[in-house]
């Protein structure tokens, strides 16, 4: 747990760095050797690594447009993950997705930019599994400002009453961009959007890791025995912008204080420290996460931009014309032809 | 014909043909279920799940929440994971209230994971008019669904490509709008026109995507549509020729992908075209067809007109809808002014 959240901490300080390179101090969206928005998770990490701990390579995961923590922590390759987000001819997408969009189904992970819509592909995974009658189960991971979207209420509702093996993570961080969470919704306590549904709600108040991590594994554990959805909060912080960019300026300067004041890393490795573990051993976890970060950026950006030519494959698998290109002949009676 | 063409005279309503294509599917691969509203013990509102549920159960023929997006995208989730789900929208006019799901998961998985992901479902939804249902359950929406990449969509006009066509787009592994026409369906409650139900071969055959199919061969004009207005036309075409005009009736069977082919090799012939859709008209199917053969035989085109509906949401009334639907009549005065 502790060395994904170091490397996925690692990582996003090393792609803001990447990122900014050429956009300052005019910050131009198109400079700079990674193309488009870029959604960093620094303060997310707890989430991704208390909760993926409990799945395996065959549980799908969905996450949104905040997804590296968690694709990290699922397990997805970090090298083609970075190639992908460079833009780079070996990245898991070939450069056609980007950082919203990655897909790594050797571990069934993938996202979406679109605000809660990774919900009912989550629903759908765990409705393949329940019908294989396999004990795999999926989690989608959303925002505290994806809870009053329609995409998430119908999957509630449609993972309740299929009693699918789904747990619904909400990662809180205050931020709908702008928006803090008081001023569009009256729950203060996301989960409670589950006793609509006659689902088990929880919510983990802290950046605890440990904390998140019994969680889910309480809920993911009811998923694999069978027994149900869960939607899960965890309190997480973001310690950057909405996007890199992002100037923040409708956010408080204590409330950005109070966010990096909350370091769920630290708070790990306190407690690491205190059950024994001495600060050689996390310098060593830590540097060895950090080189394996810095060789995943390295590896990327000596990967080939694509053939612009590559941009007219992949719309499909299969031909256009399907599983066959000729049609049978037959004697139709009756007919004109 | 040769001596091995296979000789059918058992004929089917278009309903039944579509579901003989599932059933079939669905027994030989566990793999393949269907989801949607009052699909299971109603058998689907316009018929095309009748019987299913019996043969095969409620986990397999399955009704679900009104929640388009939840079991629209939890068959994208499960198709994903290698699984042939069938969703059904039931009218396709209500296709805004899971676009996301359908525009933005649906037909882009696979292009924004570089081929590594596919989604092997159908999208099944009834789609048209002619039965005053007005402007919110009368649409066809062919456009809408043909003019994002990533989806295949086709739109079968006879029990015969009901059949065909199903088998492809459940085999398939991209995913596949399957759009049925209400009035082609030989529901008792809204009677089909001549046509459609058509003898349908017992075997399971595959029809491929992008091949138009010639309905009527002809030398003076050459008639593109789908659908509904196959039949229309087919019938505006009997009419002309008692008036020695020779018309040409394409059914395009498929609009992604579109049989450009076959559409360039009638115009080079007749060198007039007359594109007839059910759509609106404007950013559509008719200006598509008329566009993408002046893209590759300008100089074999001597005249065009587009049959469609004249910008309006689809009206009520029985004759403002009457109106704004094309009709034979309609189909035979295009022909008439392009002579």
């Amino acid at each position: 747990m502790y060395v994904d959240m170091v490397t996925a901490r690692h990582y996003e300080e090393r792609l803001q760095e990447e990122y900014l390179e050429g956009k300052q101090p005019a910050f131009d969206i198109s400079a700079g050797p990674i193309p488009g928005e870029l959604h960093l998770a620094a303060g997310h990490e707890a989430s991704g690594a208390g909760v993926c701990q409990h799945l395996r390579d065959d549980d799908a995961v969905t996450a949104p447009h905040r997804p590296h923590h968690v694709a990290i922590a699922k397990g997805v390759d970090l090298k083609r993950m970075t190639a992908e987000i460079f833009g780079r001819e070996t990245g898991l997408g070939k450069g056609k997705g980007g950082h919203m969009h990655l897909f790594d189904p050797d571990v069934n992970f993938a996202c979406s930019g679109i605000i809660a819509q990774g919900c009912p592909p989550a629903a759908g995974a765990a409705l393949a599994a329940k019908k294989r009658n396999t004990d795999s189960v999926a989690v989608a991971f959303l925002g505290e400002g994806a809870i009053d979207q329609g995409g998430f209420l119908e999957s509630l509702n449609f993972a309740a009453v299929r009693d699918l093996p789904v747990v619904f993570v909400i990662e809180d961080n205050d931020w709908a961009i702008s928006m803090p969470k008081d001023r569009v919704t009256d729950v203060e306590n996301g989960s409670r959007r589950a006793g609509g549904f006659d689902m088990p709600g929880v919510r983990v108040d802290h950046d605890d890791a440990v904390a998140i991590y019994e969680a889910a594994g309480e809920a993911i554990g009811r998923a694999r025995d069978r027994n149900g959805p869960t939607l899960l909060e965890v309190q997480v912080h973001r310690r950057m912008g909405h996007f890199m960019g992002d100037p923040q300026s409708y956010r408080p300067e204590r409330d950005q204080d109070a966010a990096l004041a909350r370091d769920s890393i630290e708070r790990l490795a306190a407690d690491l420290r205190a059950h024994g573990v001495d600060d050689d051993e996390l310098d060593e976890l830590r540097e060895d996460a950090h080189k394996r970060v810095e060789e995943a950026i390295a590896w990327a950006k000596d990967q080939p931009e694509p053939e612009p030519g590559a941009a007219h494959e992949d719309v499909f698998v299969n031909p256009g014309s399907g599983v066959t290109d000729s049609e049978p002949e037959f004697e139709l009676a009756g007919g004109d032809d | 014909m040769s001596q091995q063409t296979q000789r059918v005279e058992r004929e089917l309503t278009m309903s039944r043909a579509m579901v003989e294509a599932i059933a079939t599917e669905m027994r030989d691969d566990d793999e393949v279920f269907y989801m949607g509203e009052d699909v299971a013990d109603y058998g689907g509102i316009f018929d095309s799940t009748e019987g299913l549920r019996e043969e095969f159960g409620y986990d397999r023929v399955m009704d679900v929440p009104i929640s388009e997006t939840a079991y629209i995208g939890a068959a994208v989730g499960a198709a994903q994971m290698g699984m042939r789900p069938i969703a059904e929208l039931m009218f396709v006019d209500f296709f805004g209230v899971a676009m996301d799901q359908i525009y933005n998961q649906l037909a882009k998985n696979t292009y924004m994971s570089g081929g590594n992901v596919s989604v092997p479902m159908v999208l099944t939804t009834a789609v048209g008019g002619t039965y005053n249902d007005a402007a919110q359950h009368s649409q066809t929406l062919y456009g809408t669904f043909a003019h994002v990449p990533g989806m295949k969509v086709v739109v079968p006009s006879t029990a015969y490509e009901a059949k065909g066509l199903m088998h492809n787009a459940i085999r398939d592994d991209d995913p596949v709008v399957y759009m049925f026409h209400k009035r082609l369906m030989g529901i008792g409650w809204m009677p089909a026109p001549d046509g459609p139900k058509t003898p349908v071969p017992e075997t399971d055959y595959t029809i491929p995507f992008g091949s138009a199919d010639v309905k009527r061969e002809g030398d003076d004009v050459t008639v593109v549509t789908l659908g509904l207005h196959v039949h229309r036309a087919l019938e505006a075409a009997e009419n002309l020729a008692d008036d020695g005009t020779s018309v040409e009736v394409l059914d395009l069977r498929s609009l992604v992908p579109l049989d450009t082919d076959t559409i360039v090799e009638s115009v080079e012939k007749t060198g007039n075209l007359v594109v007839v859709d059910e759509d609106y008209r404007s950013f559509g199917v008719t200006g598509e067809i008329v566009a993408s053969v002046a893209d590759e035989a300008l100089g074999a085109l001597d005249a065009v007109e587009r049959v469609a509906v004249p910008d309006v949401p689809i009206p009520y009334s029985r004759p403002l809808e009457n109106e704004v639907v094309p009709n034979v009549g309609d189909i035979e005065a295009a022909v008439e002014r392009i002579q």
